[in-house]
């Protein structure tokens, strides 16, 4: 294999393990805080859509990531609305924003079928990514430096800072956080908004950055493998950003397989492969212990004051 | 208007109503610098919501709060606290896995490093002579440890005013004496303590002065060193004590349950399970078994109650034979009955009708179901027959179990239970938040129903529920159970040491001594 | 101002206004926010909601659609109900209705009685086994059944596709992805005026779940470890066993309700086959109040909405999108009402002072 196939390899397991980061910590966040958003493909679609309407319309990738992350928090306020302020089920209220962003998007999406826009490229110039080894770390879009940056600012703020302390309060023990003199409803309502805001970039490298162009569910389940990855990390950031670019590689696997034509598997097979390895994965991870008790306690759970 | 003499915390009229309820109405009373204030009250007497207003978590409809001579409106914790008003809470607001530090901090309104958190933090541990390592996780610590947390978060602000709602039904009594010292110490310093319980005894011993509150309101004060825990009982239910008739003493039947050696390795943080546990009860026999929470009741009841089946069989017995595999239908229909503590989804599940809640339990044994389909008319005329035979206040077999208030929810739940007449009887907590009408109805119906032949054990940590109808007791400690003994020849101190697990010369000096090498 | 406050009891009334509440509320706003969209809103509201119901000639349209949303949600519903939250019916849908087309390309060209109830059979079977898998996964390994069961499902997909690309293609059929058409003795029978025979089945299913649910040990023990895990134990009844009875019903029905498409509407198994109904099922049982009788009713509705909605796209230029933006709208007010189940609106006079 030469350098230059092993650098496009490893650029390919970047692109596919990017959005997963950038969606599963949104997701580790809105846990953290007690919230478990089943939504999450819901608000990429309608990010994905949004930021490829906006792009196309405007010919502004900047104004369409904005869009974007605009669209998807607030497609994540409804589920906030619902589940924090009605206490409404969090596992139906987050499957009715999957369905919602679903029928949303393929919506908004119709009058854009067939039209493509300049992908997002690369952020540094050209020149500094002439070199193979270079381009590793210089040739991607603003996505992938923004999902590593976000990675540390997450572990640093769940773990050293004051807001992280209290977010954490909150969704280890609600009732507690409340009587301390928390506002359990701000903490999780911004928690949730920041889930829909990565959720909605996450979408944008599909729409705008790996296919510039708009399909229906282009998405296609990766939300899902998102909240699966969140699990899988223990709700620690850092084991999230491994995580993720474990099935980047997997997902890489599938596609160079497939453009090798390799024979030997369908290619269906090789298209299931990425659920396959969650499930596999999940049962590894779960069956442990340790895992069960790393949730926050009040995962799921809808919070009222007592009176 | 403030002034140097002026009480520390003055409530004019205060009242506060919930759909339904009138929980405080017109309440007043003054608590004066330094002083030990016990507020003291049945449950649902309104004392909790009461103090929440105080502490800023609710607000009053109407009347005044006067701290240091100034009416004011506390319009949170956070607002409370900057007055100088510290809580701590029957219910702990810890976050379990996270350290000592963490949880001050976030009680805290102040920002600190966490060195200089630490700090003072030691600081007020050692001004107060109390110990507490800042770096433990909290699901490490013991109840002790973990209302130490509480303590030392309200000592940080240097409160003018400390509430302490119930703090004492988790302790071990050793305990209890060092949390008197450090609120006598608090005192002395000027710092005027509400304390809130139902228990006679400590508040005699610690209070300088008692309110006493009834159904939202304040029925009487009194200095309680001058009163007798009977008195002060009767000005709180508001009527003569009624005592448990028990049958003139007999003899007790065969061996009914038998416990043997029972042993079960502990599961989480704590490794509180049990050891080597031990005890039989014959037919017409109450065995009592107190001790402090956590020390194993939990793993004992499910153990007994089949709810989860230990891999001996013979380590329970029931009649003779090994029921410990069995699992807890298999052993109702041989006659063995348990009540858990928890009633609300435990005991009862709170959304299914009462007729509904008969069947979880007294299907076989009153035969509510035939080929796979429940007989809707037998689960309701026993459910009918339970409300009326144990005077349920309920609309009817069709009342949501979740619709009763706690007294007539446990009432239901032990009359389901004893009219089923078990063999045997195991009860966690029989009379847990419960009103004395209904606690006394409860008492007189397990009484009875060892006066027909069952036996019964209650789990408990109330003393006095335990010494008005036990034939005998044990203390379960760390998850040892002591020696059975009867009730007339041990004594409340032999009692209290025992649950501190200090053991007497019948357990032998050497556990303790062992104990005391483990510490070190 | 207006205020929360919790009721004791939940209220019976509320529980079954709710979903009336939400149609209506999705009715309203729906027709705002197509208008807003640049539709006639109000038209397409009509065209969705009140034209397929009282055009007569569209009511077999309705029972070919409410048919496999009322099995699948009568499943799911019983999960549901035990806090099993089984949400890849779709999975188990198409598995169901690819071991259906199994045994009707095994008995390709034979005839007899049993060709039809072996399939039935067999699809029943598929849909537990893949719905066996989330099971044995959360009790053994104590996996999420959530990310478990929706995994599965583009699993089931794929495994669709490479069916109908290369074992089971049709030899006759121009290179086309799709198997062969089923013989007579494979298909539903179809009852004229009614539809296919699996609406009425779907009629008989749901009153047999009705009253398994409602009056047996079953349905006692499934609701009560959804309600009170705790309670259930000390009530002897074993949550492992419940999970498996949960999942198994849910992907039993799902999987014949598979096998009914398979073997009636399409006649063959072609890549188009998931439509969607194993997730639209999610949002009939919750509108029917995972309820087999309100099902019964919630899955007409949907039904509604979906042939409402195809001739919108003609009639009214609607987008074929929009009918899953309407039944989740449903959905969204549906949990929104819900508050009002376990809580009273009160108006209440700020305390001044």
């Amino acid at each position: 294999m030469t350098e230059a196939m092993a650098v496009s390899i490893l650029m390919t397991v970047i692109g596919a393990a990017t959005p997963l980061l950038l969606a599963a910590l949104g997701e580790l966040v809105a846990e953290k805080s007690g919230v478990l958003n089943l939504g999450i493909e819901g608000m990429m679609l309608v990010g994905a859509v949004t930021g490829f309407a906006v792009t196309s319309s405007t010919g502004m990738h900047l104004l369409g990531l904005l869009a974007a992350m605009a669209a998807a928090v607030g497609a994540s306020m409804i589920f906030g609305v619902l589940t924090i302020s009605l206490a409404s089920n969090q596992v139906a209220t987050g499957l009715a924003l999957t369905i919602f962003g679903i029928g949303l998007s393929s919506m908004i999406g119709e009058s854009f079928v067939g039209l493509t826009i300049a992908p997002l490229g690369p952020v540094f110039p050209a020149a500094l990514a002439e070199d193979p080894l270079l381009r590793l770390v210089f040739g991607h879009s603003i996505l992938v430096y923004v999902s590593l940056v976000m990675t540390a600012a997450v572990a640093w703020f769940l773990t050293r800072s004051r807001g992280g302390l209290i977010l954490r309060a909150v969704g280890e023990n609600d009732h507690s956080a409340h009587s301390i003199g928390y506002s359990v409803t701000t903490v999780r309502y911004a928690a949730v908004a920041f889930g829909g805001a990565m959720a909605g970039l996450a979408g944008c490298y599909y729409s705008m950055v790996q296919t510039p162009m708009w399909a229906d569910e282009l998405t296609a389940g990766r939300g899902w493998i998102a909240l699966a990855l969140v699990v899988f990390s223990a709700w620690r950031p850092w084991r999230l950003l491994a995580g993720a670019y474990l099935f980047g590689a997997v997902m890489t696997f599938e596609l160079h397989a497939k453009a090798a034509g390799l024979n030997i598997v369908p290619p269906e097979f090789l298209a299931a492969l990425p659920y396959l390895a969650t499930i596999l994965v999940l049962a590894l991870i779960s069956s442990r212990r340790s895992v069960g008790s790393a949730a926050p306690a009040c995962l799921g759970q809808p919070f009222r004051p007592s009176t | 208007m403030t002034d140097a003499s002026a009480d520390r915390l003055e409530l004019r009229n205060v009242t506060k109503a919930f759909p339904g309820v009138l929980a405080n109405d017109r309440v007043s009373f003054r608590v004066r610098p330094g002083e030990l204030h016990a507020l003291l009250g049945e449950n649902g007497a309104g004392k909790s919501t009461l103090v929440k207003m105080i502490y800023g978590v609710q607000h009053p409809d109407d009347g005044e709060i006067v701290v240091d001579g100034t009416p004011v409106r506390i319009a949170s914790p956070r607002a409370a606290r900057a007055m100088g008003i510290g809580m701590v809470f029957q219910h702990f607001s810890l976050f379990e896995p996270m350290t000592v530090l963490e949880n001050i901090a976030l009680g805290l309104d102040e920002r600190l490093s966490a060195s200089a958190l630490e700090g003072r933090i030691r600081a007020v541990l050692a001004r107060y002579g109390l110990s507490l390592d800042p770096h433990r996780t909290v699901s490490t610590l013991s109840v002790g440890e973990r209302q130490r947390i509480e303590i030392v978060r309200a000592l940080l602000l240097e409160p003018r005013l400390l509430i302490m709602d119930e703090p004492t039904s988790v302790l071990t009594p050793q305990e209890v004496a060092q949390l008197f010292e450090t609120l006598r110490a608090l005192a002395a310093g000027g710092c005027s303590v509400l304390y809130i319980s139902h228990k006679l005894h400590e508040i005699r011993v610690l209070c300088d002065a008692a309110t006493i509150m009834r159904g939202g309101k304040v029925v009487g004060t009194c200095v309680p060193a001058q009163e007798t825990p009977r008195s002060m009982a009767e000005m709180m239910i508001g009527g003569s004590l009624k005592d448990v008739r028990k049958a003139a003493a007999k003899g007790f039947g065969p061996e009914k349950l038998v416990v043997d050696r029972l042993t079960l390795a502990g599961g989480g943080d704590f490794d509180v399970a049990l050891r080597d546990v031990s005890f039989s009860v014959r037919a017409g026999e109450i065995l009592g078994i107190a001790g402090v929470a956590g020390n194993g009741q939990n793993e004992l009841m499910l153990a007994l109650s089949g709810e989860t089946p230990v891999a001996n069989a013979g380590a329970v017995r029931l009649d003779g034979a090994p029921v410990g595999t069995l699992p807890i239908a298999r052993r109702r229909r041989r006659g063995l009955a348990a009540v858990p503590e928890e009633r609300n989804g435990h005991a009862a599940v709170p959304g299914f009708t009462l007729a509904e809640n008969a069947v979880l339990t007294a299907r076989y044994r009153k035969g509510m179901v035939r080929h796979g389909v429940i007989l809707g008319a037998v689960a309701r005329g026993y459910a009918e027959e339970v409300i009326a035979r144990f005077g349920v206040r309920a609309t009817g077999p069709q009342a949501m179990a979740g619709a009763l208030s706690g007294g007539n929810l446990q009432k239901f739940i032990m009359g389901r239970e004893v009219l089923q007449v078990p063999e045997v009887l195991v009860v966690s907590q029989p009379t847990w938040g419960v009103d004395a009408g209904a606690a006394a109805a409860i008492h007189q119906a397990l009484v009875d129903l060892a006066a027909r032949g069952s036996a019964i054990v209650v789990v408990s940590q109330d003393l006095d529920e335990l010494l008005a109808i036990s034939d005998s007791l044990a203390v379960i400690n760390e998850g040892r159970l002591s020696p059975k003994r009867s009730v007339g020849e041990i004594s409340r101190d032999e009692i209290g040491l025992l649950m501190g697990g200090v053991h007497g010369e019948h357990a032998g000096g050497e556990n303790a001594a062992e104990r005391e090498a483990e510490r070190a | 101002m207006l205020e929360l406050e919790r009721r004791k009891v939940p209220s019976r009334t509320m529980i079954w206004l709710a979903p009336v509440l939400a149609v209506l509320a999705t009715m309203v706003v729906g027709g705002l926010v197509f208008s807003a969209l640049g539709y006639d809103g109000f038209a397409a509201v009509r065209a969705i909601f009140i034209d397929p119901l009282i055009t007569l000639r569209k009511w077999q349209d309705l029972g070919l659609k409410a048919a496999p949303l009322v099995m699948i949600a009568t499943g799911l519903a019983i999960g549901f109900r035990a806090n099993v939250w089984n949400i890849g019916a779709e999975g188990q849908y198409v598995v169901g209705g690819l071991a259906g087309t199994g045994v009707a390309l095994a008995t390709w060209e034979m005839t007899g009685w049993w060709i039809l109830p072996l399939m039935c059979i067999a699809g029943a079977l598929a849909g537990m086994a893949w719905a066996g898998i989330p099971a044995l996964l959360r009790t053994r390994f104590n996996v999420n059944e959530i990310l478990s069961s929706l995994m599965l499902t583009y699993v089931a997909v794929q495994l669709l596709y490479y069916m109908v690309n290369g074992p089971w293609k049709d030899p006759d059929g121009f290179n086309f992805p799709q198997t062969r058409i089923f013989t007579d003795a494979q298909m539903l029978p179809y009852l004229s005026g009614i539809g296919y025979l699996n609406v009425p089945l779907a009629l008989v299913i749901s009153l047999v779940v009705w009253f398994l649910m409602a009056r047996t040990m079953l349905g006692f023990q499934i609701r009560v470890v959804g309600a009170a895990p705790m309670a259930a134990r000390y009530g002897g009844f074993s949550q492992r066993r419940t999970i498996w009875l949960a999942l198994l019903a849910g992907g039993g029905l799902a999987g014949l309700a598979g096998l009914f498409e398979a073997a009636g509407p399409f006649g063959q198994m072609v890549p188009a086959f998931p439509t969607g109904y194993g997730f639209t099922a999610i949002i009939v049982a919750f509108l029917g109040r995972l309820h087999p009788l309100g099902i019964l009713a919630a899955g007409i509705i949907l039904a509604v909405t979906y042939v409402g909605g195809e001739a919108s796209q003609s009639s009214l230029g609607l987008p074929s999108a929009a009918t899953g933006v309407f039944q989740s709208m449903m959905l969204f007010f549906l949990l929104a009402a819900d508050v009002l189940v376990g809580w009273r609106l009160r108006l209440r006079r700020r305390v001044t002072e």
